[in-house]
C-alpha cells in the first residue's frame, strides 16, 4: 500500500484523473493522420469541417470516451469478481463472461440479422449472465464447494466452449466473420459515439451501484462468516455485485468486445496503491482501467502502422505476463 | 483376478497383456471399423456399407470409386489419425504430469502450434495469396510452435518443481497470450486467409488429401510405436519422482523424452487436422475408464477412442446440417467442455 492515509489517497485520485484526461487528449491527437494538439482544440471551438477536424469529432473522440468507458467498467468488473470469489485471478476474461457476451451477439447477428444498437446491448448482458451462472455454479460443484482453483478451470472451459461454437457458428457463415473478427478480438476503432451513448446508461447504473456497495464488498473481503456473523445477508450481496459485473461486462462486450487481462491487471494495481478497502479500490479500478485501455489502445495503433492491432490482442500481451507472475506467486496466497 | 499373457520380444521390450484390455481393444477396433465404413458411406451422396466395401477392395462401380477414393477417404484418414494422435499425445501428459485436467489444449500447446500455422500463413504468403514455400514446412512449423510452447510453460511454471496447479494456471495463461499471437497474425495476413485460417484453428479435416495423409501416416504411426514402446516408463512417471528415482529411473530424460513424444504428436494432428479440442483430455480419462490406469494398455485403447471421437465429429459435422459443414472441433469442444465440466465436478 502506498498511499496510507486518505487525504493521500484523494490527492492519488485526483492525479490519477487529470492523468486520464491527459491520455484522452493523447489519444485524440496522435494516430495514423497527423493532427496537432491546435488543430484538436480548434475542432471543437471552431470547427471548418476539414479533414482533420472531421476525423477528430467522428473518429478520435468517440474512440477516447468509449476507451475510457470499457477501460473503467471491465477493471470495476474485475474487482468486484475478486472480492466476491476470492481469487486474484477472477476477470470477465479469464471467466468466460466476456465470451458468453460475444457468443449470444454473434449467434444472433448470424440467425436472425439483429443489428440494432440496443439488441447488441440486451444480447450481450443475457450471454454474460449465463456465462457466469454456468461457472458459478459449477466452480461450486462439489464437496468443499468454490475453491479458487475449481472456479478458474470452470471459467476457462467454460471459455473454451463459447470459443469455440462462437467459431463453429462464424465458419458456417464467413460473410458474418469478416464483419466480426477485428470486434471479436476485441476492438475499440470505427465504433461511434450512438454505441456509447447505448450503454451509457447502464455503466452510469453499475458504477454508481459499485461505488455504493462498497461498503458492503469490504465487509465481505472479510470472509463469508465474518460478514454473516456481521449481521450481512452475504447471498443478497453477492447477487447484487453479480448483477453489476454483468451490467459492466456485458456493456463493455456490446461496444468494445471481449477485451482481456484489464479486470486482472488493475485491481491488482489499485490495491497495492490503496489498499484493501474497496471504497478506494474500486474508483481507483475506474481511472486505471480508463487509463491502461487509452494507453494499450494508443499503442496499438503504432506498432504495425499502417494497420491497427486489435486492443484486445495487446492486452492480452501485456497482461500475460502479469497474470504468469500471480500464478507462480500461488492464488490461494492472500 | 486378472489374467496376463506375457510377451517378450528380445532382452529391452516385454509386455505383459491383460485379457480385458484386449477384449476391450477389440471391441473399440470394431466400432472404430464401423464409423470407418459408415462414415466413409455418408455423405451427400449415400453408398451403403456393402458397396463401401467394395470400393475399398477395388470393385465398386466407377463412380463410388471416385467419390471414396478422392474425396472421402484422406479426410477420413487425417481424422483417423489426429485423433489418435492427440488422444495418445493427452494420455502421455497426464501420467508425466499426474494431472487429470492436462491436456494438449488446456497446457497451451494447440494454441501455441496455431500461432505458428497463421504465422506461416502470413509470412510465407506473397501478393497473390500463395505460398512462397512448399506446404510441407506446415507440420514443422505447427510442431515447432507445440514445442516452444511446451517449453516456456514448462519452464515458467518451474519454482522448485512443478506442481499441477501451477502447470495448469501457466498453460491456461500462454494459451490467452497464444491465442491473441493468433488473431494478430490473422489479420496480418492476406484477408482472404482469415477465414481459412478461422476453420483452421476449430479444427477441421475438411479438403484433407492424399498428399496429407502421406504425411501424416508415417509421423503418426512412428511416435505411437515409441509411445507404446515408452508405456512402461511412463508406468513408473507415474508412482511419483521419489519412486521412480530410486526404481532407477533417470526421471529428466525419461520426462524430456514424453514431453516431447506428447508435443510431436499433438505437432502433427495439428497441423493437418487444425486445432480439434479435447479430444486430448476425454479419450484418455475414457480409456481410464474401461482399462485402468496401466499405460501398456491405456494407450492403444486411448488411441482407438480418439480415431473414433474425431471421425465421430467430422461424420456429425459434415452430415448434420448439409450442406453447410461444421467444422469437427465444435462437436469434440460441445462433448468435451462439459465433459471437462463434470471432471472437475468428480475431483473434487
Amino acid at each position: 500500500m502506498l498511499l496510507k492515509t486518505d487525504r493521500n489517497r484523494l490527492v492519488g485520485f485526483i492525479f490519477f484523473v487529470l492523468l486520464l484526461l491527459v491520455s484522452i487528449g493523447i489519444s485524440i491527437v496522435y494516430g495514423y493522420t497527423d493532427t496537432s494538439w491546435k488543430t484538436a482544440i480548434e475542432a471543437f471551438t471552431n470547427n471548418n469541417g476539414s479533414n482533420e477536424h472531421i476525423i477528430i469529432e467522428t473518429v478520435r473522440l468517440p474512440r477516447a470516451l468509449i476507451a475510457a468507458a470499457v477501460g473503467a467498467s471491465l477493471a470495476m468488473a474485475g474487482a468486484l469478481m475478486q472480492a466476491m470469489t476470492k481469487n486474484p485471478l477472477a476477470s470477465p476474461g479469464l471467466f468466460g463472461i466476456n465470451v458468453g457476451a460475444g457468443f449470444f451477439i454473434v449467434l444472433f447477428v448470424s440467425l436472425f440479422h439483429v443489428n440494432s444498437l440496443q439488441a447488441f446491448t440486451w444480447l450481450a448482458f443475457i450471454g454474460a449472465a449465463l456465462a457466469a451462472a454456468v461457472v458459478f455454479v459449477i466452480g461450486s460443484l462439489g464437496r468443499e464447494g468454490m475453491t479458487p482453483l475449481k472456479l478458474t478451470l470452470a471459467g476457462a472451459a467454460v471459455a473454451a466452449l463459447f470459443s469455440s461454437l462462437t467459431q463453429g457458428i462464424l465458419t458456417a457463415n464467413e460473410t458474418a466473420l469478416d464483419q466480426v473478427l477485428f470486434w471479436l478480438a476485441g476492438s475499440i476503432s470505427g465504433r461511434k459515439l450512438e454505441m456509447l451513448l447505448a450503454v451509457l446508461p447502464y455503466f452510469v447504473i453499475a458504477w454508481t451501484g459499485a461505488i455504493v456497495f462498497a461498503k458492503k464488498v469490504n465487509v465481505l473481503t472479510m470472509g463469508d462468516d465474518v460478514a454473516r456473523g456481521l449481521g450481512q445477508r452475504t447471498e443478497l450481496v453477492k447477487l447484487g455485485m453479480a448483477v453489476l459485473v454483468v451490467l459492466l461486462a456485458g456493456g463493455a462486450v456490446a461496444v468494445a468486445g471481449p477485451i482481456g487481462f484489464i479486470g486482472i491487471i488493475v485491481p491488482h494495481f489499485a490495491r497495492a496503491l490503496v489498499g484493501i478497502d474497496y471504497r478506494w479500490v474500486l474508483p481507483y479500478c475506474g481511472v486505471l482501467g480508463g487509463i491502461l485501455l487509452i494507453v494499450a489502445d494508443v499503442a496499438a495503433r503504432y506498432i504495425i502502422m499502417p494497420q491497427e492491432v486489435p486492443v484486445g490482442v495487446m492486452t492480452a500481451f501485456i497482461g500475460t505476463p502479469f497474470f504468469i507472475y500471480i500464478a507462480r506467486r500461488g492464488i490461494l496466497a492472500k | 483376478m486378472r489374467k496376463y499373457i506375457a510377451l517378450r520380444f528380445s532382452k529391452n521390450i516385454s509386455f505383459f497383456l491383460d485379457k480385458k484390455a484386449i477384449i476391450v481393444q477389440f471391441l473399440l477396433l470394431c466400432c472404430a471399423a464401423a464409423v470407418f465404413i459408415i462414415s466413409t458411406g455418408s455423405g451427400e451422396m449415400y453408398i451403403s456399407p456393402q458397396n463401401v466395401l467394395k470400393a475399398l477392395f477395388g470393385s465398386g462401380s466407377e463412380m463410388e470409386n471416385l467419390v471414396i477414393h478422392s474425396f472421402r477417404l484422406p479426410r477420413i484418414f487425417v481424422a483417423l489419425f489426429a485423433g489418435m494422435s492427440l488422444a495418445v499425445a493427452g494420455a502421455i501428459l497426464q501420467g508425466m504430469i499426474r494431472n487429470p485436467l492436462a491436456s494438449p489444449d488446456i497446457l497451451g500447446l494447440t494454441a501455441g502450434a496455431s500461432v505458428f500455422v497463421v504465422a506461416f500463413f502470413a509470412i510465407f504468403s506473397d501478393k497473390n495469396n500463395s505460398l512462397t514455400i512448399s506446404i510441407h514446412w506446415l507440420p514443422l512449423a505447427a510442431f515447432l510452435g507445440a514445442t516452444i510452447t511446451a517449453l516456456l510453460v514448462y519452464k515458467l511454471a518451474w519454482k522448485n518443481g512443478i506442481t499441477p496447479m501451477r502447470l495448469v494456471l501457466v498453460g491456461i495463461g500462454m494459451s490467452a497470450f497464444m491465442q491473441a499471437g493468433t488473431t494478430l497474425f490473422m489479420l496480418l495476413g492476406p484477408i482472404y486467409r482469415a477465414s481459412q485460417a478461422n476453420i483452421w484453428i476449430t479444427g477441421t479435416v475438411y479438403g484433407a488429401s492424399w498428399e496429407h495423409v502421406k504425411m501424416l501416416f508415417p509421423w503418426t504411426m512412428i511416435l505411437l510405436m515409441i509411445s507404446f514402446v515408452s508405456a512402461r516408463h511412463m508406468n513408473i512417471q507415474e508412482l511419483g519422482d521419489e519412486l521412480a528415482a530410486s526404481a532407477g529411473v533417470s526421471l529428466q530424460k525419461q520426462r524430456f523424452v514424453l514431453l516431447a513424444l506428447s508435443t510431436a504428436l499433438t505437432g502433427g494432428a495439428v497441423a493437418f487436422a487444425g486445432g480439434i479440442g479435447f479430444v486430448g483430455l476425454m479419450a484418455p480419462h475414457m480409456a481410464r475408464r474401461l482399462v485402468g490406469s496401466s499405460f501398456g494398455a491405456l494407450l492403444p485403447v486411448a488411441a482407438l477412442l480418439g480415431a473414433i471421437l474425431v471421425m465421430l465429429a467430422d461424420l456429425i459435422g459434415r452430415t448434420l446440417f448439409a450442406p453447410l459443414e461444421i467444422p469437427a472441433g465444435v462437436f469434440t469442444a460441445a462433448v468435451g467442455a462439459p465433459y471437462f465440466i463434470y471432471l472437475l465436478y468428480k475431483n473434487k
